[in-house]
């Protein structure tokens, strides 16, 4: 069977779409078979992050209303043969699909994908309920900030009560240099606060804005250190074990004694 | 050695440390369950039955119901804070 699994965040702006668009991505490297689908009905974002965005004919209401087959509106990435996107309708009502929409869709796809990702919108309403719908699994986004945490706080629980219990965590967009001069939440102070288990952390870097305004995936270039975090990610999904990325910066002793008796910043 | 010599000299008052300590607190209220008319007679009758041994500061006294986070538990923990002036001892 797929594993089907929401991206989720509650926040917006920790990178949802970022993160769908690269798991998916550097799971389909690791040659799995993957579609990603945007659940963010009014604002479509996946297509644009990916790439694709000339290439939409059907979209996710197209399937629902029974206009198209699933199959008949996935997109498939030209980059990477095993990669296929669904994506949200631009213009239709947010309505328009129902959780129950959603559970047949993901049936619908059949057991043909190993993995089906859903990027799921922000916030808790009716598009989240349909993100949730079909998700056997849930990787939380979060931010080392604390309107972001206490937002995966929220989604936490609430995918607990909806029977979701396979949740992992994903800290986004971590700026090392501010963790270590103690300005910023640290990983272990973040699976602290939230008691869930880890998936991947992911610094803040500027390789991930260049290559969105390409459109293209980070982990199309393997070399930048994003790149290299969704990767383990999308490795430790297939159930590998891979240890956690070293993303600290590296200091010379005589910065770590000045810094020990607060000399420099 | 690094780690630990860091931590006697760094201060406790790193905006990270603030961050951690307000969500922690701003977690308790969102994650209970149990409607303030509940939690004020609970704290009424702590506070009625605590008063009779020892002398508490009703200002600072709080208590809120939380969620179990474990997994596969759905217990919920009462935690409460009651700062005492003075222990009395009892006649």
């Amino acid at each position: 069977m797929s594993d089907v699994i929401v991206i989720t965040s509650g926040k917006g702006g920790v990178g949802k779409t970022t993160s769908t668009a690269n798991i998916g991505s550097a799971l389909a490297k690791l040659g799995k078979k993957v579609v990603v689908i945007d659940s963010d009905i009014g604002l479509r974002n996946l297509d644009v992050v990916l790439g694709l965005e000339n290439r939409i004919v059907f979209d996710i209401v197209d399937v629902t209303t029974g206009n198209c087959s699933v199959q008949k509106a996935l997109i498939k990435d030209r980059r990477l043969e095993s990669l296929f996107l669904l994506p949200a309708a631009q213009t239709k009502d947010k309505e328009s699909v129902s959780p129950d929409d959603m559970k047949k869709l993901v049936k619908d796809l059949g057991n043909e994908f190993d993995f089906i990702l859903i990027d799921c919108p922000a916030g808790i309403e009716h598009g989240f309920r349909n993100a949730i719908a079909a998700a056997n699994r849930a990787i939380v986004i979060t931010t080392p900030e604390v309107s972001a945490v206490r937002d995966a706080d929220r989604i936490i629980g609430l995918l607990e009560t909806n029977e979701i219990d396979d949740i992992k965590l994903v800290v986004n967009m971590i700026k090392m240099s501010m963790v270590q001069r103690g300005d910023m939440l640290s990983i272990d102070d973040i699976t602290d606060i939230l008691a869930v288990n880890l998936l991947g952390a992911v610094p803040d870097d500027e390789a991930v804005v260049i290559s969105t305004n390409r459109g293209e995936p980070v982990v199309k270039n393997e070399d930048s250190m994003s790149a290299k975090a969704f990767i383990n990610i999308a490795r430790r999904l297939t159930g590998e074990d891979v240890p956690l990325l070293d993303i600290s910066i590296k200091e010379n002793i005589v910065e770590k004694v000045l810094k020990i008796f607060k000399l420099s910043k | 050695m690094f780690e630990k010599l860091k931590e006697m000299f760094s201060s406790k008052d790193n905006s990270k440390n603030i961050a951690k300590e307000r969500l922690q607190l701003v977690l308790v209220h969102d994650r209970s369950d149990c409607s303030p008319e509940l939690i004020n007679r609970i704290k009424q009758d702590i506070m009625r039955t605590l008063s009779e041994y020892v002398d508490i500061n009703e200002s600072e006294f709080d208590i809120e119901i939380t969620r179990d986070k474990k997994k596969g538990s759905e217990k919920s923990t009462l935690v409460a804070n009651i700062p005492i002036n003075k222990l009395e001892r009892i006649r």
